[in-house]
């Protein structure tokens, strides 16, 4: 299968950034360093016409590191064309910077992502819970985060 | 000297016109609205979490109730996304695909109805909400006598349908279908030349295509300002790209535009169901592959092949591949996404779920600041927000 052309483009100027390039079904990963990702979302916006967040995400990997990924769904509305890009966080440093200033949707997606992966963003213009209470305790979509709740024993079936 | 100051006010989250349990929380310069603050989240079951200990099948009824209004496509996503990740999207029999393009068509006109029947009375139009309803009873009758719930439908299937249309059911939908434009004219005889109508909404809500594509707008509402993006047509799925629709794009950007763009896209799916009714031929309504779809009864009860299959599919499910993949489909409301990653377990390892009201939603401040308080509900019932799917 033939290469994503915003593959060649990203290469070529940002050599260092590029860490993996994965295709799976049709669809191309691009896999950036953290530091680099606005430089790397202006330019896809900006050169490529990458005009539309469709959504962003965070993904725990528990056990691995670094341990989580953030995924940026990315489409083009005049080429009809999707791209995915994902950074790699580590635990102790679970901090990105903020897309909101290239794409104004970011804004809750990452907030949603702070709340529910517990990923923060630098700079971001109002990074505060969204889904969840504001007092609430952890981030429930963390793999180590009980599915039951904090407090409660793990459900047994009910034949037990 | 006469001193202003801006007042808080709080609106829901149980407020008829918050569309469901949508807090916002609006700073008033008399009765110009400053500042809006949405606050969400009173609704959120953690589907994605759910998910995430749940086969791949035991999570189709948890997309019913992301978007209650518009079950079928929630669940018509879901599978898309699934059966690209099994790779299985070539082996789905055209009589499941059409099936699923007439229903995820029905449901759009259901979705469209219950917008146009609480927008309407929002505003103050109490007899369009009771033209829409009736209507919509209709599509919940078929919606029951298809799959046995009237709303929450859970009749996709990953490979195709969880069971065959039932008899006779095929001429009621042609019959609603038929009459449907008709139902259209009725509302627009009621509305559009309305004068208050056209006072409530021409100029209000009003959102520029480039503030649109920025805040991440999808669906009527984007096509309303003008930017011509719909994914039946430009990223076809389940065989779209053989009916023939138009895609209505307005320019105004406006609350009116949005009401155009929906009401013609009810013109436009009555006559995709008649195409997909036309299309529709005999045929198996589940893909051949014994390791994903369960087996026909028969074959559960005669071949010791099929019992195997049944019982391990319904006791640990399937595995996926290890890898990742997002669907995107245009249901009625914006772009509904799944991004599934798989670890090659039974269980998706993570299903994010982009609900076109969220990200709707985020763009109700600009839209109503500046304008006045009334303004505020109007342009609530435009963006057409559930939120089930909101608050997931």
């Amino acid at each position: 299968m033939s290469e994503h052309a915003a593959v060649g483009k990203l290469k070529q100027n940002f050599a260092d950034a590029v860490l993996d390039v994965v295709e799976f079904r049709g669809e191309t990963t691009i896999t950036v360093k953290k530091e680099q990702i606005v430089e790397v979302c202006k330019f896809l916006k900006g050169e490529l016409g990458y005009n539309f967040l469709c959504d962003l995400c965070g993904v725990d990997y528990l056990g691995k590191s670094p341990r989580f990924m953030v995924v940026y769904n990315l489409y083009n509305i005049s080429l009809k064309d999707r791209l995915r890009i994902k950074v790699p966080v580590e635990e102790g440093d679970a901090t990105v910077d903020t897309v909101s200033t290239i794409w104004s949707t970011a804004n809750w997606h990452e907030r949603e992502c702070w709340d529910l992966m517990g990923i923060s963003f630098n700079s971001h213009p109002d990074l505060r819970r969204i889904l969840m209470p504001a007092d609430w305790d952890g981030h429930p979509l963390r793999k180590d985060y009980p599915v039951q709740g904090p407090d409660r024993e793990p459900y047994q079936g009910r034949l037990q | 000297m006469a001193q202003t100051e801006t007042m808080t006010i709080n609106m829901g989250p149980q407020h008829p016109s918050t569309h469901g349990v949508l807090q916002l929380i609006l700073e008033l310069d008399g009765e110009t609205v400053v500042k809006a603050t949405p606050h969400i989240g009173f609704l959120h079951r953690g589907v994605e979490k759910l998910s995430e200990h749940r086969t791949y099948h035991q999570t189709i009824p948890l997309t019913d109730r992301l978007d209650y209004l518009a079950p079928m496509s929630n669940n018509l996503g879901y599978v898309l996304a699934v059966e690209k990740l099994l790779g299985i999207e070539e082996m789905i029999p055209e009589r499941a695909k059409v099936v699923r393009v007439m229903l995820a068509e029905l449901t759009r006109i259901k979705s469209h109805l219950v917008w146009l029947a609480t927008h309407a009375l929002d505003i103050g139009a109490m007899t369009v909400f009771l033209y829409c309803f009736r209507e919509r009873e209709a599509i919940i009758d078929i919606y029951e006598k298809i799959s046995g719930a009237r709303m929450t439908s859970n009749y996709f299937r990953v490979g195709g349908l969880s069971a065959d249309l039932p008899a006779g059911i095929t001429d009621e939908i042609r019959t609603f279908a038929e009459k449907m434009p008709a139902h259209v004219d009725e509302y627009e005889g009621l509305l559009t030349g309305n004068k208050i109508w056209q006072k409530r909404t021409i100029g209000v809500g009003t959102i520029s295509a480039e503030d649109a594509i920025d805040i991440g707008l999808s669906g009527p509402a984007l096509r309303a300002s003008g930017v011509d993006w719909d994914l039946r047509r430009d990223n076809p799925y389940s065989g779209y790209e053989e009916y023939d629709f138009e895609i209505p794009v307005l320019e105004d950007g406006d609350t009116f535009a949005r009401y155009k763009a929906r009401l013609d896209e009810i013109r436009e799916s009555s006559k995709i169901i008649l195409q997909a009714l036309a299309k529709l031929q005999d045929g198996p309504i589940l893909a051949d592959c014994p390791k994903v779809c369960l087996p026909p009864k028969q074959d559960v009860v005669n071949t010791i092949e099929g019992l195997i299959h049944h019982f391990k599919i319904v006791t640990e499910g399937f595995k996926a591949p290890e890898g990742e993949v997002y669907v995107g489909i245009e249901a009625p409301k914006g772009e509904l996404g799944y991004y599934l990653v798989s670890d090659g377990s039974p269980n998706p390892y993570r299903m994010k779920i982009r609900p076109p009201s969220f990200v709707n939603l985020q763009a109700l401040p600009q839209m109503v600041e500046g304008a006045m308080l009334a303004d505020v509900i109007a342009t609530i019932g435009t963006l057409d927000i559930v939120l089930g799917e909101i608050d997931r």
